[in-house]
């Protein structure tokens, strides 16, 4: 392996792992507040659409990530009325608004641009190039804005999480809602408002991929990621700054896979790609329920 | 003037079929808005979707064919969730069914069909029930949440899938992404000629059927039930509910094992990779909608096949783009959802009540009137 | 100037009467006993003034300003905290994280800052803890300190304490009634809700006692004994039942030895229990609930594995066993839950069957017509109102009781474990069941009762335990027990080991 070899996969693996932060950190705000949100694989596929689409539209990329944020918070707003208000079943309801979230899109972008011979495109994000005739940093440095946002925002989440009273509160109802309640906490209110900060923390991951990556919307944009996202967060204990370094790693094994496929490796790749869902398993069975599991995840909270 | 409140309790027996009804209607309503946008008549699409297809013997038999994956993926689902366990898995275990039938297809094709199939049948169920293993362990043993455990081995079968079709199994005969066609003996024969409806159209309905026996006529079936509606007072009264729920869970696996088996035997005759496009989660869409009664799962496993066929038909007709379908369903799901919330709640005269956490007293005197 | 004055409170939870005129009077820097048994109408009581609940009549004053407190945020604004028995805590969280929750209204939080503002209040107020540590690997006496510091850091003047020894060991109570003088020198008034004698004896200034939701009478710690105080708390003797004289000679079909065990929060809550109960008698456990009662229940139902400590029945050993096997050993329990021993969404039919679907199955198959017939063969048998087919749901407190009675007694148990069995039920019922356990007595069964209603154990029981703090403080003979002997036991005032 050369050194050039290296530098692509370090470079790819930042590339790949923006969406991943994205919506392990959203994915995060409503876990540590107690809601499992299935629906993260059709926010992102919403967010990629809602932005593809948008950005077409007004011309600005900016302009289509926005909007795609405000499409997530919608779905976070959702989520939040159902598995919050109605106390319906968190993952029943987070399956469907992700099943609903799809469809929508695709039906959406069936209507808007029909089934041309040449599929619908824009000219996406460009990189940002600091370090531009540098060797080895400069491939590496060549990264979207969005992936530098990425990076800034895992010590953001970090401070609201631990040094902001939102994130104290938070923190206190996806452990014992109770409690949370009888020092004055309004639970639910906590709970929707993590799941629409999440939401369009999600949807920006999705937007990422259509608007930065591709310049393209396409069926399977999001294949998943959605679900790796639930993994990592276990992976990462639900700690941001370990979401940070699982995306990073599950970032560089999909880069991995994809350079090997092109040298002829005999080891199946798909191998690789199983690999973080396997690991994530058996660390869940090793760890137990004893991990750092916030304890009323996936418990409604009724007022009595 | 009476003073009236919307207080929780218990809504009359007769209310609860309504509420899918009720649900169906409000779903139509809000998206005819989708249907609207799409330049077309809400009443005509509605035609098209839920009509149209039953007037035509190829559209109604395609709506019996589609149904057929679902009826087995809803009897897997319901299955399980009745026992309690949250089998988000049945897309995987389907999956893993349909590489036993891919397996089985290619070996077996020196018996004869009425050894071949139920061979077929049984190593797709064993497969199912394999790959539902490991999550149901952790969840008896270990007390893990099932929910993201077989969400994960989901994906997990498909990159496996995925390695099989692209290396070793992929087909000499056309290079394509997919299995060697199954032998003959093997596939699951046609119900009528010139259809493509397949026998597993009636293993479907078997599997409801057996769904109902099981949990209405055997002991086991009550023993699911008490652990799926409260595990203590189950516990408590002797039902070993570890146990009862491992094989609620392992059979739930089975059954979907046999969806991928129909789907491979009867239509494909290969293993591709989008051999279930989510057929899975339909499934649990499905058990949900049907309120996990037997009859109402099937009922649902119908309509949602009738809706499917009839999403393309509306396509062609009117031009609304088919994943229409698939947003009615999903809307569906999420209202009847809410729906079923409201049956939790009533109107009812306002009346002082005891809080819940009174504590005991030693005045006589205490019991309130019966019934609610 | 009273710190806090209650007026001729009234409260009704339909039918029942929690506080019937109490009038309640808290002086400033004094530490007042509320001493009652269950269901006397302290808690209620204290609900209203942490505004929990709103009085039916009556008028509360602080410092002597008229108020009306329709909440907890507003009994804080008056300078009213309350420790209840539960915790709310959030264990992941630091100390001082805990004490800050839902306090600073400001978007930015900075852990340093809230430690040293924790810091500087526990220093000010004696209180010991540490505000880095998690809650999560504090002791419960150290989060009862983290408690009432919350409540001393919104400047509250009065602390109401709900029964807080009910979780300690020993060396944390002395702890506790040291923080509690301490905060008593401030200024500050505490009111000490309990049903234990010597602790209330021990550290409050003033004692009110409750009965059946009425005052029975306020007196300074100095002016009277612990007798007259038992005495005040469970009432004079009432008539006596009479009952045969001899103890049983029969075999001994229960028996516990040296049995321990831990509550749901992990701390022990039976500490070597031992007992035994024969054919053909009523051994009744008396004791104020929150003492291992419910762990007891637990242990014999074969929902709670005891730490150590063996269990018989008859000659069976069935220490740790599964219900099942305690099922099949003979023994019929009545939960002290009603809740918890039923499924509300089955039939009655489903339910009486429940604990003994071997009988109707066969082949695997249900006897659905079998288990319909001896639904109403029960049904009629206990007079229980409903149909085989209702949902267990529709039915009312007593008549789901006597579905769990006739579910016990249906297989002719040897021996019979009824927890709390006329809890919340109207007089019909409660009789029903007393009689119904009699009469199993009677047919020689071996039964354990226990019971929050001393009348019952008295009306009932052949030999009476009690139980205090998860030990078993005596056992006599019911001849010999009288109500004030065995309030001060269960007060803990007092032990007798005889029979």
């Amino acid at each position: 392996m050369d050194s050039g070899f290296l530098v692509g996969l370090i470079a790819a693996t930042f590339r790949v792992a923006t969406p991943l932060l994205y919506g392990t950190l959203g994915e995060l705000f409503a876990e540590r507040a107690g809601i499992l949100n299935l629906g993260i694989e059709g926010t992102m596929f919403f967010g990629a659409f809602v932005g593809f689409v948008v950005a077409g539209w007004t011309g600005s990329l900016w302009i289509g990530v926005l909007a795609a944020i405000i499409a997530g918070m919608l779905a976070g707003l959702l989520m939040a009325l159902l598995a919050v208000h109605l106390g319906v079943s968190q993952h029943v309801s987070g399956l469907g608004i992700t099943l609903l979230l799809t469809a929508i899109s695709l039906f959406g972008f069936r209507l808007i641009y029909g089934e041309p011979r040449i599929p619908p495109s824009i000219d996406p994000f460009e990189q940002l190039t600091p370090f531009a005739q540098i060797p080895i940093l400069g491939p590496i440095f060549q990264q979207y804005a969005l992936t530098y946002i990425a990076l800034i925002l895992v010590p953001v989440v970090w401070w609201i999480l631990y040094r902001s009273n939102l994130g104290l509160n938070i923190r206190a109802v996806g452990e014992n809602p109770e409690a949370a309640d009888a020092a004055g906490v309004n639970v639910f209110r906590i709970r929707t408002l993590a799941l629409v900060i999440g939401g369009g923390l999600m949807a920006a991951g999705g937007a990422f991929l259509s608007i930065a990556q591709l310049g393209a919307f396409t069926y399977g944009i999001i294949a998943g990621r959605g679900w790796v996202c639930i993994a990592l967060i276990i992976f990462a204990n639900w700690k941001p700054v370990r979401v940070l370094w699982g995306a990073l790693l599950f970032g560089s094994v999909f880069a991995l896979q994809l350079r090997l496929q092109t040298t002829g490796l005999r080891l199946p790749y798909e191998t690789f790609l199983a690999l973080p869902y396997i690991v994530t398993i058996v660390a869940l069975a090793i760890a137990g329920r004893n991990a750092a599991y916030p304890a009323a995840l996936l418990k409604p909270y009724k007022r009595e | 003037m009476p003073k009236f409140k919307i207080e929780r309790a218990v809504a009359p027996l007769w209310t609860r079929p309504l509420i899918p009804l009720i649900a169906i209607v409000v779903t139509f309503i809000i998206t005819s808005t989708l249907v609207v946008m799409a330049k077309a008549n809400p009443l005509e699409a509605y035609y098209y979707f839920l009509i149209d297809p039953l007037t035509g013997r190829v559209s109604a038999l395609e709506v019996l064919v589609k149904s057929t994956p679902l009826l087995l993926t809803g009897a897997a689902v319901t299955f399980a969730f009745s026992a309690g366990y949250w089998n988000i898995g049945v897309e995987g275990q389907l999956y893993a069914g349909a590489i036993a039938a891919a397996w089985l297809g290619t070996i077996l094709g020196g018996l004869p069909p009425v050894l071949a199939i139920p061979i077929m049948l049984l190593g797709g169920f064993i497969a199912g029930m394999l790959w539902a293993l490991v999550p149901a362990l952790m969840r008896v043993k270990l007390a893990i949440d099932e929910v993201v455990t077989t969400l994960l081995l989901n994906t997990v079968i498909l990159f496996f899938v995925s390695y099989l079709l692209n290396g070793p199994w992929r087909d000499p005969v056309s290079g394509w992404p997919q299995s060697p066609e199954i032998a003959a003996s093997t596939m699951l024969p046609k119900l009528l000629p010139r259809s493509r409806l397949h026998l597993g159209f009636l293993i479907g309905l078997f599997a409801i059927f057996l769904l109902w026996f099981i949990l209405s006529r055997t002991t086991f079936g009550l023993k699911m039930r008490a652990s799926g509606l409260g595990r203590d007072a189950a516990s408590f009264a002797g039902v070993k509910v570890g146990r009862t729920i491992l094989i609620s869970a392992l059979i739930s696996g089975g059954i979907a094992g046999v969806a991928g088996v129909s789907e491979v035997a009867g239509i494909h005759f290969h293993l591709i990779d989008a051999i279930s496009p989510g057929y899975g989660y339909t499934g649990i869409i499905i058990a949900m909608l049907g309120a996990l009664h037997p009859l109402g799962v099937g009922v649902a496993a119908l309509f949602i096949g009738l809706l499917t066929t009839g999403s393309q038909t509306v396509s062609r007709a009117l031009g609304v783009p088919a994943y229409l379908g698939d947003v009615v369903q999903a809307t569906l799901l999420l209202v009847t959802l809410g729906a079923f919330v409201l049956q939790n709640y009533r109107l009812r005269r306002v009346s002082t009540s005891p809080p819940p956490d009174i504590e005991p007293r030693m005045v006589p005197g205490s019991d309130s009137q019966s019934g609610s | 100037m009273p710190a806090v004055l209650m007026r001729g409170i009234t409260k009704h939870f339909d039918p029942v009467l929690a506080n019937d005129r109490v009038d309640f009077t808290l002086e400033q820097g004094e530490i007042h006993a509320l001493l009652g048994e269950n269901g006397a109408g302290k808690t209620t009581l204290m609900r209203i003034l942490y505004g929990l609940y709103r009085p039916d009549e009556g008028e509360i004053q602080v410092n002597d300003q008229v108020v009306h407190i329709t909440s907890p945020k507003e009994a804080i604004h008056h300078g009213i905290g309350m420790v209840a028995q539960h915790f709310t805590l959030v264990p992941t969280l630091t100390v001082a994280e805990n004490i800050v929750l839902g306090y600073s209204s400001r978007f930015r939080f900075d852990p340093a800052q809230a430690e040293k503002q924790v810091a500087e209040a526990a220093t000010r107020f004696g209180i010991e803890t540490d505000p880095q540590a998690l809650v999560r690997h504090l002791a419960v006496g150290e989060r009862q300190r983290v408690e009432i510091l919350k409540a001393l850091f919104r400047n509250a003047r009065v602390l109401i304490m709900d029964e807080p020894t009910s979780v300690l060991v020993p060396q944390e109570v002395d702890v506790l009634f040291e923080t509690l003088e301490r905060l008593r020198s401030a200024g500050l008034s505490v009111i000490f809700i309990s049903h234990k004698l010597n602790e209330v004896m021990a550290v409050c200034d003033r004692i009110t006692v409750l009965r059946l939701g009425r005052v029975v009478g306020s007196v300074e710690k100095s002016a009277i004994t612990q007798n007259e105080l038992a005495r005040m708390m469970v009432g004079h003797d009432t008539e006596r039942v009479e009952r045969p004289g001899e103890r049983s000679q029969e075999e001994v079909r229960l028996r516990l030895e040296q049995i321990s065990a831990l509550n749901n929060q992990g701390l022990p809550a039976l500490k070597q229990v031992s007992l035994e109960v024969r054919a053909g008698e009523i051994l009744g456990i008396a004791g104020v609930s929150g003492n291992g009662q419910s762990e007891l229940s637990r242990v014999l139902s074969g929902t709670l594995k005891p730490t150590s400590g063996r269990l018989m029945v008859s000659d069976q050993d069935l220490t740790g066993a599964d219900p099942t096997r305690i099922l099949s050993a003979g023994v019929g329990r009545i939960p002290e839950e009603r809740h918890d021993g039923v499924l509300e969404e089955l039939s009655v039919a489903e339910n009486l069957a429940m604990e003994n679907l071997g009988e109707f199955t066969r082949n695997g198959m249900l006897d659905r017509r079998r288990v319909r017939q001896e639904a109403q063969r029960l049904i009629d048998e206990y007079q229980i109102k409903a149909s085989p087919t209702d949902r267990m749901r529709t039915l009312s407190g007593g008549n789901v009781q006597k579905v769990i009675l006739a579910r016990a007694l249906a297989r002719k148990p040897r021996v019979i474990v009824a927890a709390q069995p006329t809890r919340g039920l109207d007089v019909g019922a409660t009789e029903y069941v007393r009689g119904k356990l009699v009469e199993q007595r009677n047919l020689g069964a071996a039964v354990l009762l226990l019971s929050e209603d001393l009348e019952e154990i008295l009306l009932l029981s052949d030999r009476i335990a009690v139980i205090y703090e998860g030990q078993i403080v005596g056992v006599l003979p019911a001849q010999e027990a009288s109500l004030e002997q065995l309030g001060l036991m269960m007060s803990g005032a007092a032990e007798v080991s005889r029979a």
